[in-house]
């Protein structure tokens, strides 16, 4: 962990009398990234999540060039009802005539949108939480330590379905409901870091150096979290991505977007199961599995970087 | 859901110690942290259908009212032209009392609704966690236990797959191949249900249909959970493994089977039944899609109908029925963990 905070990570070096303390901060940082770098690629299954979510954020951003958006247009579909893959649509049609393969490329920007989105909220109140729970302690620390356990006893489906119905259904909730619903795990994994952080000798010196409260927690505290809470960000989305697939599955989503969970509600409720057919069926859940997969061996290959001791694993 | 690598809620360890207590005392802190977490979920409740819809009358008693009066007399059976803090009392009296509502669709009490859907989501849900906690840990001391084997790196493999995938689409899949037919495969199994329409259900008969048509359903959610279980176990038991208890052990010359089962495995058994306690939410998730994907007539598929009415007091009712299971099953697995580790119990 101390490798990538900056703090005597990168001792073996011994730089010029002339780098001023700047300088030398980011000259040891880049070591350290470099390292850190050299241990990730050295994991396989870390690298084949990286190389799987590279080309499925390629194709959303690239998703204009790819199919056009008038082919997510009911009114101007062409293609027959649930036709099987040929040489015109590769992976058929839906049952309005559309092409699949081109509901999937403009799907992949939703999800990967929400789930971005929804771990960004959970990941900044998350964080704060968990630091100031688990650095000031006392009655406040401990108040909010119990507000985190109500959280986390949240049941996130019946509470999405219960949102959804409050408060109508949009993009926008959804974010709101992942977002709400998972920071809790974030930020006791937080707080447990940060109890442990704070008894380390270095802060210690900061404090006998007259360091106050926030130049502690800026500079020395949060900077050795970021490994962590980065590492948990990955693994975060991969839930937020599964989380969002479900809720439009259950027909929560924005009914005016197409996202794999709100194709995949259409499957189910066209009875696409019963008349086989399966390139209606099968793509969106693949695609589903692979990003979620690709954030999860990227999040654990981090978390051996920041953690030598999983190595053996 | 709890991804497997971080088992550090279970004991904060840099926190100072406090001198160690009796079991009762720990049981006693931990049902006061159940009842404040019930009461909180009542709170959530509260506001989520009395304050944030602005007007509750209209949403609560939506297409039941036809004249003021009507309006009138369902504000005062519910408090709802009180103040906030006199509503939420009436409220609590009326939970308390077991007054829930009546569903808008079913036209019967919602508590009613919800003991009579209970059974099947409690045999569904039971019977798959049971088979996945028993499996998962299985697999993952086995994986553990011989790491890098091909067996390890197959079940590691498989338990990430079924980890990223949404259960519900797993259950899709085993339909279409195994109730629909698929090339060869013939659909042998019903594709959603609980009981066939011609048996009675409490016939031995019946049972043998129940068990029939809960196949596919079972085998789907046992999949979705164990995944999580198998590799948590397996990084807990890999933690344990440097340990130098264990070189101990074989030092006495004990065979490495009960160097495994007798001294690894129960330690390592500690922070998996903490991601299994905190998995809870996720369990109440998998039943709900996975009921609704197999059409049985669960609390689950009760929420998902309710949605499209939408059937407020009976969201409200499995709203709470949910939390509720959750925070008890918590409760559950915090005792359980007291006495399997007194140092827990500061």
């Amino acid at each position: 962990m101390s490798a990538a905070g900056g703090d005597g990570g990168g001792g073996a070096l011994r730089p010029p009398a002339t780098l001023s303390a700047r300088q030398l901060a980011r000259r040891r940082r880049r070591d350290a990234l470099g390292r850190n770098w050299r241990i990730f690629r050295g994991n396989r299954s870390g690298l084949l999540g990286l190389a799987i979510l590279a080309s499925f954020v390629l194709v959303a951003i690239a998703a204009p060039l790819l199919a056009s958006p008038e082919g997510l247009d009911v009114t101007k579909a062409t293609g027959g009802v649930l036709e099987p893959p040929s040489s015109e649509y590769w992976l058929g049609t839906d049952d309005q005539g559309r092409s699949v393969l081109t509901l999937l490329i403009w799907g992949a920007r939703i999800s990967l949108f929400v789930g971005l989105a929804a771990t960004l909220i959970s990941m900044v109140i998350g964080t704060l939480v968990g630091l100031t729970s688990g650095y000031f302690g006392g009655w406040a620390g401990g108040a909010l330590f119990r507000v985190t356990e109500w959280f986390l006893a949240i049941p996130f489906l019946p509470f999405a379905i219960v949102l959804a119905t409050v408060l109508g259904r949009s993009l926008l909730n959804i974010i709101i409901v992942i977002g709400v619903t998972s920071w809790p795990s974030t930020a006791l994994l937080i707080r447990s870091q940060t109890l442990s952080i704070k008894e380390r000798p270095y802060l210690e010196r900061a404090r006998v150096l007259g360091a106050g409260r926030w130049h502690q927690m800026s500079r020395h505290v949060l900077p050795n979290l970021m490994p962590m809470v980065f590492a948990n960000t990955t693994l975060t989305v991969a839930i937020a991505i599964l989380t969002e697939t479900t809720l439009s599955f259950l027909g929560l989503g924005d009914p005016t977007r197409v996202s794999w969970g709100s194709m995949l509600d259409d499957a189910f409720a066209v009875g696409a199961i019963t008349t086989g057919a399966w390139w209606f069926i099968v793509p969106p859940g693949v695609c589903v599995v692979l990003v979620v997969l690709a954030f999860t061996l990227i999040g654990q290959a981090l978390e051996e970087v920041l953690n030598p001791r999983l190595k053996d694993r | 859901m709890s991804l497997a690598t971080t088992p550090t809620t279970a004991v904060d360890s840099a926190e100072p110690r406090p001198r160690r207590r009796g079991y009762g005392r720990y049981v006693l802190s931990k049902v006061a942290g159940a009842v404040g977490s019930l009461l909180f979920m009542l709170v959530v409740s509260f506001f989520l259908f009395r304050v944030l819809p602005g007007d509750p009358a209209r949403t609560l008693g939506r297409g039941r009212f036809t004249n003021p009066e009507q309006i009138e007399e369902f504000n005062r059976t519910y408090g709802l032209n009180e103040s906030l803090p006199r509503q939420f009392l009436t409220y609590l009296q009326n939970t308390f009392s077991g007054d829930l509502g009546i569903s808008l669709k079913y036209r019967v009490p919602v508590s009613d609704l919800l003991l009579d859907r209970m059974w099947p989501t409690l045999l569904l849900v039971g019977t798959s966690t049971i088979l996945a906690t028993v499996i998962g840990v299985w697999l993952g001391i086995r994986g553990a236990w011989n790491r890098g084997s091909t067996f390890d790196k197959a079940s590691t493999g498989a338990s990430l797959t079924l980890y990223s995938m949404p259960e519900w689409w797993l259950g899709l899949l085993l339909i279409a191949v195994f109730a629909v037919g698929w090339g060869p495969i013939p659909g042998i199994f019903p594709t959603g249900g609980l009981h066939s329409t011609d048996v009675d259900p409490s016939s031995l008969a019946g049972v043998l249909d129940t068990a029939w048509h809960l196949t596919l359903p079972v085998i789907t959610l046992t999949l979705a959970y164990l995944a999580d279980y198998a590799l948590i176990m397996r990084s807990s038991l890999l933690d344990e493994l440097g340990e130098d208890y264990l070189t101990t052990a074989r030092a006495k010359g004990l065979r490495d089977i009960v160097v495994r089962n007798r001294h690894a495995v129960p330690n390592a058994l500690l922070p998996t039944t903490t991601v299994i306690a905190l998995s809870m939410g996720f369990i109440v998730s998998g039943a709900i899609t996975v009921e609704t994907v197999f059409s049985i007539p669960g609390l689950g598929l009760l929420g998902v109908e309710a949605l499209e009415v939408p059937d407020y007091w009976v969201l409200q009712g499995t709203f709470l029925v949910a939390a509720a299971g959750v925070i008890l099953a918590n409760l559950a697995a915090n005792l359980l963990y007291g006495i399997l580790d007194p140092r827990v119990r500061t």
